[in-house]
């Protein structure tokens, strides 16, 4: 499969990529890593006319401590992110959910901005992102602007981004040794989550918990987060996962079963966020 | 558009079409038939190559993204008709059966040790994750990763980088 043809303009700036953008309108996409845009270009799903490739563009790659929050560069690589000792440091829970994406070499392409920016329910690392009440900062033709990310996913394969903008950095809390979770529910190990549930202690003394592939956008779950906020025990907080969400059913799972599953892999995150129990792995994920 | 890379060594420069992929551009115009293309959709691995020293697959990536880089395919592991440790370790233990994944299988090995030169049996599994055996002969060829590992840190290099290292 070949993608339908298109111009190719490739930048070594954000400025440049912003230009681009403006010159050649809504039929451009930006191009980072590829691995979730040139998929759905060879299928037809996407026939964008411009390819703007950022890949080249070294100020977007970076992870760094800035004030109580952990900067990271929209173009930083999966396997950059996995194993940047800041990253594990700081905000662990990111880089061991970067381990989950795909598989090496997929990491080695596919960009912490490229993957947000998709908006595919069944992301790992946005669900984290989520979990961890990140910001998404995007640049365009009138500057920078910040968005939380409960308000950037706006439905299927949509985002709060305008056109002419990109994503230049994700902002997230530092959450050092606090507690987190991620549980991943899959048939083959490289494959997108079926369901999975990211639950992390945050700096305020909340926890953030959210889901996969449980609607038309990864979703916080706000009844368990707000149950446990009123002091409700892990079992009981984790009962109210799927409520709020609108799973699909598909060759992988019904709508039930993956209600099932979120409820399932909400406690387990929940109980490795808290110390109870120890991280799944792959023997032992049977659900 | 005009894309130069250096393929095993030797510098290219080529004329492509912007949708070009890289797997496309090192069989059809470079002639490397060893990489091949097998899913076409990022799933099974065939098409690893080496890009940088890093494995990717080259059925997802385009021509022009690998401009100025420096490219490894399996044609490149071996020096002067002296097998890759890899490559001999795959040949000692068996490591294949019809053949159609062992150029990606071997490239995607010599990242898992470039990555991690001693390596358990599971971390040779969970390493070669992308890549898919659909004779699922896995069992020869995790062997076979574990053999080569042994051979020292050769395993885990590629001759164009030790002229780097060395350079």
């Amino acid at each position: 499969m070949i993608p339908a043809a298109f111009e190719y303009v490739r930048v070594s700036t954000v400025d440049e990529a912003v230009a681009a953008l403006a010159e050649h309108g809504e039929d451009a996409k930006i191009l980072a890593g590829g691995h979730s845009l040139l998929p759905i270009m060879k299928l037809r799903l996407a026939v964008p006319s411009v390819l703007i490739d950022i890949s080249g563009v070294q100020e977007l790659s970076y992870v760094r401590v800035d004030g109580d929050e952990v900067a990271i560069g929209a173009g930083t690589r999966h396997h950059e992110l996995e194993k940047s000792e800041v990253a594990q440091a700081e905000v662990p829970l990111l880089p061991h959910v970067a381990s989950r994406v795909g598989d090496p070499q997929v990491r080695h392409k596919g960009t912490l901005g490229g993957t947000v920016a998709h908006c595919d329910p069944a992301s790992d690392l946005p669900t984290a992102l989520l979990a961890l009440g990140a910001t998404v900062v995007v640049q365009g033709p009138s500057g920078r602007r910040s968005i939380p990310i409960t308000e950037f996913f706006l439905g299927f394969f949509e985002t709060a981004m305008e056109e002419g903008e990109l994503i230049v950095e994700l902002r997230v809390p530092r959450t050092g040794a606090g507690g987190w979770g991620y549980e991943k529910f899959t048939r083959r190990e490289n494959d997108w989550p079926i369901v999975a549930a990211a639950a992390v202690h945050l700096p305020d003394g909340s926890v953030g918990v959210a889901l996969a592939n449980m609607g038309g956008v990864v979703l916080k779950a706000s009844a368990v987060e707000a149950a446990l906020a009123e002091g409700r025990s892990i079992e009981d907080a984790a009962e109210l996962a799927a409520e709020g969400t609108s799973p699909s059913s598909d060759m992988h799972a019904d709508a039930e079963y993956r209600s099932h599953l979120a409820r399932l892999l909400t406690k387990r995150a929940l109980k490795v966020a808290s110390g109870e129990t120890g991280a799944s792995t792959a023997e032992s994920t049977a659900a | 558009m005009q894309v130069s890379m250096t393929v095993n060594g030797q510098q290219r420069t080529d004329e492509v079409e912007p949708r070009t992929l890289l797997a496309h551009h090192l069989r059809d115009n470079l002639g490397l038939t060893a990489t091949n293309i097998g899913c076409d959709s990022t799933s099974c691995g065939a098409c690893t190559v080496m890009v940088d020293g890093l494995t990717v697959k080259s059925c997802t990536v385009l021509a022009l993204q690998a401009e100025g880089s420096e490219v490894t395919t399996l044609e490149g592991l071996s020096t002067d008709g002296e097998l890759h440790p890899v490559q001999a370790a795959f040949r000692s233990e068996h490591g294949l059966q019809c053949g159609f994944c062992t150029s990606g299988m071997v490239m995607a090995a010599v990242g898992v040790l470039a990555d991690n030169p001693n390596p358990t049996d599971r971390e040779v599994r969970e390493g070669l994750e992308g890549n898919l055996c659909r004779c699922t002969g896995y069992h020869n060829i995790v062997q076979a990763v574990l053999k080569a590992a042994e051979s020292g840190p050769a395993a885990g290099q590629v001759p164009s980088a030790k002229q780097e290292v060395t350079a």
